[in-house]
């Protein structure tokens, strides 16, 4: 059965509370999932205090300060930090987010609370690993397929195809979505999860591809597209505003319409 | 889950795994039939409650009388097998969903397509006896 409960050595325990900044004037408190996979301990939670007059507004200035100021051994990923790599994605005050657009006065009331991405395997602290996530992108092949005679040029596409890719290709892949679906969580091996999904409906919507039927062969599968039961977490992660949902319902429609 | 909790995995791909079996080119159609269902039962909630309303403290020469009529008896009919078969899709869902246990998947699948076939054939038989007037 589906487990609901977290396993014995993934509970979280009380942990470290790191004294006030000295001299600062105004603080904010940030309480940081920790984990570290060589100490055989379980996982923690540890709070810091951030001087906000000595650092950006994003959590993910917040959580450099922490690391450059506090605690070096903060483990997170980050890489652009204006929401454009997806690197820093995880759960801000229980919402899925980029850690780099969140800015830290959008979390109302008291702390602000940081967990990895949930479901997924952490690597360390706020790491999750996404080997599977990445595999499942890979697996939809996430290139033009064609066969016809390659164009001295280029391959030419309409206005009016180019902007079926609107809402689809501006995907990041940070995992906010997929990590944020229930169906997901319970059937991450053989659910393609909507990030893989909406990416997967991209390159059926494109009107250069000429595979779109071995695409949706591949894609018809209880398990692989219908575990998708339109909750909708995913539209209301989306850092970047998409609608994986809807692209997944597409999908569906191209389905059926194929059959009908 | 921390990292130290992650099942034991064989030596085989990420890749390979997620391709695993393959695609098993099926799924469509009973996501279209949960729709097709859905919007009969959606049609035929409220003709099959009037005559169930119709029914209620009445005795069983009544009720023969009123599922005598064609209509009737066809708008229950339909309303009977559409749910049945409604029923049977949603469940085999919620099994998919939760139930992991591939013994234990296939067994409740299996059961619960017994069920909804009998629940569908006991009341498909109770209204054409009653509708006959036998």
């Amino acid at each position: 059965m589906v487990e609901f409960a977290l396993p014995k050595n993934s509970k979280i325990s009380g942990g470290k509370t790191w004294p006030k900044p000295a001299g600062a004037t105004e603080v904010r408190e940030f309480r940081v999932y920790r984990w570290n996979p060589d100490d055989g301990k379980n996982p923690s939670v540890d709070t810091y205090y951030v001087d906000t007059n000595d650092c950006g507004p994003m959590v993910l200035d917040g959580l450099i300060w922490i690391k450059n100021h506090i605690d070096p051994s903060l483990t997170f990923r980050r890489s652009c930090r204006e929401g454009v790599c997806g690197s820093c994605a995880m759960n801000i005050d229980g919402q899925n987010t980029l850690a780099c657009t969140r800015s830290m006065h959008d979390v109302k009331d008291g702390a602000v609370k940081i967990n990895p991405l949930p479901h997924q395997p952490v690597v360390k602290d706020l790491v999750p690993d996404l080997t599977n996530f990445y595999a499942q992108y890979a697996s939809i092949e996430p290139w033009l397929k064609t066969t016809s005679p390659t164009p001295q040029k280029e391959w030419r596409q309409s206005h009016e195809d180019r902007e079926k890719l609107d809402g689809l290709y501006e995907c990041i892949l940070c995992a906010c979505c997929s990590t944020s679906c229930p169906s997901y969580w319970w059937n991450s091996e053989r659910y393609l999860g909507p990030a893989a999904l909406l990416q997967a409906n991209r390159w059926v919507s494109d009107s250069r591809d000429e595979a779109t039927g071995e695409r949706l062969d591949d894609l018809e599968d209880p398990f692989r597209l219908y575990r998708c039961h339109t909750i909708m977490n995913c539209a209301k992660a989306c850092p970047k505003g998409l609608n994986p949902a809807e692209a997944i319902a597409e999908l569906k429609l191209k389905m059926v319409e194929r059959q009908i | 889950m921390s990292g130290s909790d992650t099942p034991k995995r064989s030596m085989r791909t990420p890749l390979g795994r997620v391709r695993n079996l393959g695609a098993a080119h099926s799924g469509t159609s009973d996501f279209w039939r949960q729709r097709i269902t859905g919007v009969a039962m959606t049609l035929l909630m409220i003709p099959g409650l009037v005559i169930i309303m119709m029914l209620l403290g009445r005795n069983q020469v009544y009720a023969a009388q009123t599922l005598s009529s064609i209509p009737v008896a066809v708008i229950l009919l339909l309303f009977i097998l559409a749910s049945a078969w409604h029923m049977k899709i949603g469940m085999q869902v919620v099994i998919e969903d939760y139930v992991h246990n591939e013994k234990l998947k296939l067994t409740a699948i299996m059961l619960n397509n017994f069920f909804s076939f009998a629940v569908a054939l006991a009341s498909t038989y109770a209204i054409l006896k009653l509708s006959s007037g036998v």
